[in-house]
């Protein structure tokens, strides 16, 4: 161990990194691309966050103040948009860059150069999408679902729209493929599967879903832009086509997606409550096999996204049955990190803040899915402010809460200082009420029967929108304090002077110094280095 | 006296905030009347049909399941956060990493509690798909942006669109205070009417891009989808008549939000002169010299 660490320190001081814009342009280092995709991630996510703004402004009270509809509709469909391709995405892939190599003893990614690549293509696809809002007929607003025949009435930006998604599909792919031959050809002797930590094991699952879904994503974009352009009728009934097939390939997408969104977040906290819990995973097998069920199981669930498109009897009920199925492994999950809890030894740093919030809004969560899946009951919800309550609630306190918790475990071993720990606790105090505050009184205004994606409502529905709006503005201005924190942590935080950081941690990224060497495990981590940090 | 009014309304609010807080259990008072205030608008409607209870009862016993399984599992969680604290010295008991039994039983025990589910639902989902037997059919088309109703059987056929007074106010700051407007957004220029006590069936099909059309009390959400045809039907108390709203349920363009629907739901009789009625008028109507009312109705809906 002393070996590495001597070999470590001496290894930075001529490390050879390219200085100024050629670092950033040219970078091949794990943790330089890694850096990359989280500050691109931050910055797309505060883009996505001020558009939430704009439609929580609007709907403050009835009546129109602010924005034209057609400008609403643009503004929910690209807040989708940046959030789930711009802010969740990239932020996962960023945490999968710098860890993944880390916590499995390699030296870097795989495939460095493509690793550069999948990262420069981003900004591209973003800029082609964000300048679509100053194109005739403005930014797309068709819904981020983009169903035809309503995206076809899309102006200018319709192809921008396209091209950005193919543009963000090829990068997500590329950078699945890295994860998953860095999982599984760079893995250090010793660190066998089933000693992988949780976090890989999330990943390597979720980039196998990338790699098999964002191909059917750009296929159906694909047969939505030749249908506008080239006279193909995919998806228009006049020329025999089915604008619902659209809707089944497009979820056939789409369900796997949300579960790209939100596996990496059960690793992060797998790592995290064990941590703060001063104790061992619990059933560490069994959430593995979980989340390669959950897995599965989103390849046979899409259509209870479409309950409403009038299926036959037959598929409705093979659909309902299938999602209802999904709550047994992630049951599984939440009970196994609750018992991990039991009879630990537990402190409440920022990153298990984060974490169990997450658990507690996460299952709730959980709570309104398992009711969407009742097919009878789905006609009420489906379209209404209770789907929107529902993916809010594992979205933000549920993959936005899992990336948080991330950094702020990571980021002393990122840069070798620790953040103002007072300050990351009032942002997590802000963040998780105003997050209740934004997002639950929608469960109300969807029963109440407030459809979504709509600018103005009836009267009834003022009170609960105003405190929705008042919970958003709170939430969107706590955020701020989230990019200052890191800014603040890097420039003139504490210095942290052990490996470890976190007294409960086990793994191999607490093995190296911190700050993490420029260059990390040239030499592998002996067989014990590994054992370890192993959960067994 | 607006700002007055705002004031008083302001602080109700802040106190509601507050009482929201801990309000999941909320979620179970009793359905809302039309003329209740905001907050107590908090769960779905009983509805006026068989199928719309059914549903909402269905919705209500998987609510209390939840809400069972939340006070468990919540209550483990706080328990361990409460209980294990290193501040209060608890030690890490490491060796507490997997036990076979236990995770055995929560495994089995969620697969009976969702076969419970299943079942009641299965069961309301096939009445619900049972479009026999029916009394009337109307064809329902939704168009960017408003509906058409056709009555199959009597010829009868019209468009509905949102009433002229919403219309008006709802346009980019209009001036017009919402809450002074009757049914703001819910309210049309022709509602659908319809029998009390007969079974109603619905062909739903899209002119343009796909719609959906939902009225809570019913418990029907149908998408209108251009190019096929869904089927749905409802059938109202007969003790229930009366004016029923609802909206488009799917993103249909620019003004999707300003699409309502209204059901008039009469009694068979009133139900019969009205048709009559109708039908009359729009003979007269389509005689040479009478302007073509049907395509008078079509150029306005563009705006």
């Amino acid at each position: 161990m002393a070996e590495q660490h001597a070999h470590a320190t001496e290894h930075a001081d001529h490390d050879h990194k390219p200085h100024g814009w050629r670092r950033w342009v040219y970078a091949t280092n794990h943790k330089d691309i890694g850096t990359m995709y989280l500050v691109f991630a931050c910055l797309m996510f505060f883009i996505g966050g001020a558009m939430a703004m704009v439609i929580r402004l609007e709907l403050f009270k009835p009546g129109m103040q602010i924005v034209d509809p057609q400008l609403f509709n643009s503004m929910t469909t690209m807040h989708a948009l940046m959030m789930i391709f711009g802010a969740v995405m990239p932020a996962w892939t960023g945490l999968a860059n710098w860890m993944v190599p880390l916590q499995v003893g390699a030296p870097d990614m795989a495939l460095p150069r493509l690793n550069n690549f999948s990262f420069w293509i981003l900004p591209f696809a973003f800029f082609l999408l964000l300048s679509s809002l100053f194109v005739p007929g403005g930014a797309p607003a068709g819904g981020w679902t983009m169903y035809p025949p309503l995206v076809l009435q899309n102006g200018a930006s319709f192809p921008m729209l396209i091209f950005s998604i193919h543009m963000m599909g090829v990068s997500s792919i590329l950078g699945a493929i890295n994860v998953v031959v860095t999982i599984m050809n760079l893995r250090a002797p010793g660190m066998s599967l089933l000693r992988m930590p949780l976090f890989v094991w999330t990943w390597l699952i979720t980039a196998y879903l990338l790699i098999a879904v964002m191909p059917v994503l750009a296929g159906a974009v694909t047969m939505l832009l030749t249908d506008h352009f080239f006279g193909t009728t995919f998806f228009t009934a006049a020329g025999g086509g089915d604008p619902v097939m659209f809707q089944h390939i497009f979820w056939f997408f789409g369900h796997p997606e949300v579960y790209i969104l939100i596996l990496p977040a059960f690793g992060v906290v797998s790592e995290i409550i064990p941590t703060f819990s001063r104790k061992p995973l619990f059933g560490y097998e069994a959430m593995v096999y979980a989340t390669a069920s959950i897995a599965f199981l989103s390849f046979i669930v899409w259509a209870h996204h479409m309950f409403t498109v009038g299926m036959p009897l037959a598929a409705e009920l093979f659909f309902m049955l299938s999602t209802m199925l999904i709550a047994i492994p992630t049951g599984v999950k939440v009970f196994n990190w609750t018992t991990t809890m039991y009879k630990g030894s537990l402190t409440f740093e920022p990153p298990m803040l984060f974490a169990l919030a997450f658990l507690f809004l996460f299952t709730i969560g959980g709570f309104s899915g398992l009711m969407l899946a009742i097919v009878p009951a789905d006609y009420q919800y489906q379209d209404t402010y209770f789907v929107v309550a529902h993916f809010h609630y594992v979205l933000v306190p549920g993959a936005i809460f899992g990336i948080m918790a991330g950094v702020y475990y990571w980021l002393p071993k990122w840069v070798g200082n620790m953040y103002d720990m007072t300050l990351a606790k009032w942002h997590f105090w802000l963040s998780t009420i105003f997050v209740n505050v934004l997002f639950f009184p929608q469960h109300f205004l969807g029963l109440a029967g407030m459809p979504r994606r709509i600018p103005d409502y009836a009267v009834q529905f003022t009170d609960w929108n105003m405190v929705s709006s008042i919970g958003g503005f709170g939430f969107g201005l706590s955020q701020l304090l989230f990019p200052y924190l890191i800014w603040k942590c890097v420039k003139s935080g504490q210095r942290v002077t052990s490996n470890k950081v976190w007294e409960g941690a086990h793994g191999l990224e607490w093995e190296l110094p911190s700050p993490a060497p420029y260059h990390s495990w040239q030499e592998p981590p002996s067989d014990a280095v590994i054992a370890r940090g192993a959960f067994h | 006296m607006m700002i007055r009014a705002k004031n008083a309304q302001l602080s109700n609010k802040l106190a509601a905030i507050v009482s929201s807080l801990g309000l999941s259990l909320a979620c179970a008072l009793p359905a809302h009347a039309e003329s209740e205030s905001g907050w107590s608008l908090l769960n779905m409607t009983q509805g006026v049909t068989d199928i719309s209870r059914e549903i909402y009862s269905l919705h209500m016993e998987i609510f209390w399941i939840c809400v069972i399984i939340g006070v468990i599992v919540f209550g483990a969680m706080i328990y361990s956060i409460v209980t294990f604290r290193k501040s209060k010295g608890a030690v890490a008991d490491v060796t507490l990493v997997h036990n076979t039994t236990v995770e055995l039983i929560w495994t089995a025990v969620p697969v009976a509690i969702l076969v419970f589910m299943a079942v009641p639902a299965a069961k309301t989902l096939i009445k619900i798909e049972d479009v026999t037997k029916t009394d009337l059919s109307i064809k329902v088309t939704g168009f960017q942006w408003g509906w058409q109703y056709d009555y199959l059987d009597s010829g009868v056929s019209f468009f509905s669109h949102l009433d002229r007074k919403s219309n008006t106010a709802r346009e980019l700051a209009s001036g017009i205070d919402p809450n002074t407007v009757d049914h703001y957004l819910l309210n049309v220029d022709k509602p659908l009417v319809v029998p009390v006590g007969s079974k109603v069936r619905l062909l739903l099909t899209g002119a343009d891009v796909i719609h959906s059309w939902w009225v809570p009390a019913f418990g029907v959400k149908k998408d209108a989808i251009p190019g096929f045809i869904n089927e749905a039907w409802f059938k109202v108390d007969t003790d229930k008549p009366g004016l029923y709203r609802g909206q488009c349920a799917e993103l249909c363009g620019r003004d999707h939000g300003f699409m309502p629907i209204v059901v008039d739901v009469r009694s068979r009789e009133d139900f019969d002169a009205w048709v009559k009625a109708q039908a009359a008028e729009q003979k007269q109507a389509a005689t040479p010299g009478a302007a073509p009312a049907q395509v008078a109705a079509t150029a306005s809906t563009t705006g």
